[in-house]
């Protein structure tokens, strides 16, 4: 399992791996945002929360397409589905790898874009708890809809279709957390929800994913 | 007899075939009654005027909508368990129809919405939860286009609908918390049961078995189309075998 | 160890291609597959290996101990041979890949990634990946395609070397490899097509 992780992180900084595409969007749309909603301060600083959340989300799921079709279209996935290792590990492994190539670093640079859009002090707080208490649940969900998409030759704006609604409660939660915080509201209902949510995810979506891959094998 | 000899798609073809003609006009004529009795035949609200008519559209159609989901669930769960075909066409084949329901439930719920509360939309809990049932139709039509083989479809659209329901139910209550939290309070938000007097409630019940039955009929139809285009696809791929 | 496949039918995009197959694959033993083209041969390959469900049959004997050898090698054209063979040892379970290398006359290449590899060089880094799975059944989907005459040499004898050392191989090709194997010709199994009256008449 160490093995696939390594090789799945190693790919990813390798040249073509596409690390650090995600975040360079992240940084993109952000950057975008006070050109379309305008310069005004408390404008920007009131919907920071969400501004970042959705790019994240957006980022995310731009990284959704090759976390599977790679291993599809040069057969590594059909070599590990008669691997020693269940495809729920695959699968996982796969997730936690997505994870750490984008999701944390989303984490990690959510605080800097926080400067840009004049979020409120006690906000970086909780935007980075609440992504980082999220993010972990897109990318489970994501490995979801990748595998649904898999065998599909241009799978991924159906991806982004079917990935979408089940990223809603995630995305309330987690924005919520983050907006409560910066507005110095309780969070604490909301950032139980989102835990919550993760967890659940974590424990029980590899379970779909794997029975989807499978299907999509035979 | 067992319930699943209708799962043989000759029998159920045969046997559906049957019923429709009785569906039909059933829903067509307490469809009727509902829409006349409720639009011309009960007073005015004292409070919304003639506008709370549309309800008598309005809430059959979000009923079915939802119960359109449900019948899908069940089928793909049916599909799963025994693997039988006309189930899983019969989740694909109601699909469409319910997905119009939410469309029409939501088309008559900003009509209503105008003079109401002076807007076309409002992000209320209930408007927002149906418009986020539309995108799980689309995402669950989109899979049932996408893929080519029509046993890897129905396997994988019944998890989507599956999965898709847990997260369903997930954001609902998700979009009631939001929306408790700082957006505008109950004054915009409407509880068909308080507000419906007896007066209403009687054509209302005719309209909703009406769209009940229609909704039937139009699945016991689809199913029927879907189960004859599978079955000129496996003809036209027996006849390249043979070839 | 025993492979045992009995009365197998199988189908590919809901068509049944195959029936009545059956065979048995003794530790030591090895069976070639031959049948013209689109008869089924890698269908038959993927439902013993696993990847898919047979319509009817039994397949005894081979689980956990199948390595499957696909047309696609499986190769991250990013990483290196090493790192491509390293990778798949550690997946399996078994630590050397050293002499998987020199198996397959790998050893000068060992720093090279795989993407700058000719098409014979990356068939054989793939087919060196059977050596690193430490498994018993060796199941091959046409392995010596793009391979030339003296690498097909290196493959024949690694899998006459696999099959000295107790194992077994099923391969589908249509190369004599010099191997003494028994061989099976697909082509009389052709499968019938379904009759009309079957629970979901018509339905494949």
């Amino acid at each position: 399992m160490i093995a696939l992780l390594l090789r799945d992180l190693r790919l990813a900084v390798r040249a073509g791996g596409g690390f650090g595409l995600g975040l360079a969007f992240f940084l993109i749309v952000t950057v975008m945002v006070p050109f379309s909603v305008g310069p005004e301060s408390e404008l920007l600083a009131r919907i920071a929360p969400g501004v970042l959340w959705l790019g994240a989300l957006l980022s995310c799921l731009l990284s959704l397409d090759r976390l599977l079709a790679l291993d599809w279209e040069d057969g590594s996935l059909d070599l590990l589905a008669t691997a020693p290792l269940p495809l729920e590990a695959v699968v996982s492994i796969k997730a936690l790898a997505h994870w750490i190539t984008t999701g944390l670093p989303l984490v990690l640079a959510a605080p800097v874009l926080g400067i840009l859009l004049n979020l409120p002090l006690e906000g970086f707080r909780w935007v980075v708890i609440s992504l980082f208490l999220g993010t972990p649940a897109l990318s489970v969900i994501g490995t979801f809809g990748a595998a649904l998409t898999v065998g599909l030759k241009r799978g991924g704006l159906l991806l982004s279709l079917l990935v979408m609604p089940l990223y809603v409660p995630t995305l309330i939660f987690g924005a919520e957390v983050a907006r409560r915080g910066a507005m110095g509201m309780g969070v604490e209902t909301p950032v139980l929800m989102l835990a919550g949510i993760s967890a659940a995810v974590i424990a029980l979506m590899p379970f779909a994913s794997a029975a989807v891959l499978r299907i999509n094998l035979r | 007899m067992s319930i699943w000899e209708y799962a043989n798609p000759r029998k159920f073809l045969h046997s559906s075939e049957r019923v429709m003609p009785y569906l039909w006009v059933s829903s067509g004529v307490l469809m009727a009654v509902g829409l006349i009795w409720g639009f011309f035949f009960t007073p005015d609200d004292y409070r919304q005027g003639s506008t709370v008519k549309i309800i008598f559209l309005h809430v059959p159609a979000a009923l079915m909508a939802i119960n359109a989901w449900f019948m899908m669930l069940v089928a793909s769960l049916i599909w799963v368990i025994r693997r039988h075909h006309v189930s899983a066409l019969a989740a694909k084949a109601a699909a469409p129809v319910g997905i119009v329901m939410t469309l029409i439930a939501l088309a008559t719920g900003a009509i209503w919405g105008q003079p109401m509360w002076g807007t076309w939309w409002a992000w209320d809990p209930r408007l927002t939860s149906f418009l986020v049932l539309f995108l799980f139709y689309l995402g669950y039509i989109a899979l049932w286009e996408a893929i080519d083989n029509p046993d890897t479809a129905a396997d994988l659209t019944a998890i989507l609908c599956l999965v898709g329901t847990v997260f369903a139910v997930l954001s609902r209550y998700a979009v009631n918390f939001w929306n408790q939290g700082l957006h505008q309070g109950a004054s915009l938000s409407l509880d068909e049961k308080e507000n419906v007097a007896d007066a209403f409630s009687n054509p209302l019940y005719v309209c909703m078995v009406g769209f009940g039955l229609f909704f039937l009929a139009m699945v016991f139809y689809r199913t029927g189309t879907e189960i004859r285009a599978r079955r000129i696809k496996a003809l036209l791929a027996r006849q390249r075998q043979e070839a | 160890m025993t492979l045992n496949v009995s009365d197998l039918r199988i189908a590919r995009g809901g068509l049944p291609v195959l029936e009545g197959i059956s065979f048995v694959l003794k530790p030591g033993a090895a069976l070639i597959l031959r049948g013209p083209n689109g008869i089924g041969k890698t269908t038959l390959l993927r439902c013993i290996a696993g990847l898919q469900p047979a319509l009817s049959g039994q397949i005894t004997g081979g689980e956990e101990q199948i390595a499957y050898a696909a047309h696609s090698d499986g190769l991250k054209p990013a990483l290196t041979v090493t790192e491509n063979l390293r990778f798949w040892a550690d997946v399996f379970g078994t630590r050397s890949i050293k002499h998987a290398l020199e198996a397959f006359d790998l050893t000068t290449l060992r720093d090279r990634p795989a993407g700058a590899l000719s098409a014979g060089q990356k068939r054989r880094l793939g087919l060196s990946r059977m050596l690193v799975t430490g498994r018993a059944i060796w199941v091959m989907d046409e392995p010596t395609v793009s391979l030339d005459q003296s690498s097909v040499a290196l493959f024949a004898a690694a899998v006459r070397a696999h099959l000295g050392a107790g194992g077994s191989a099923l391969i589908a090709t249509h190369i004599d490899l010099g191997l003494e194997a028994e061989i099976l010709d697909v082509g009389p199994y052709k499968a019938a097509p379904l009759a009309f009256d079957d629970f979901d008449g018509g339905f494949l």
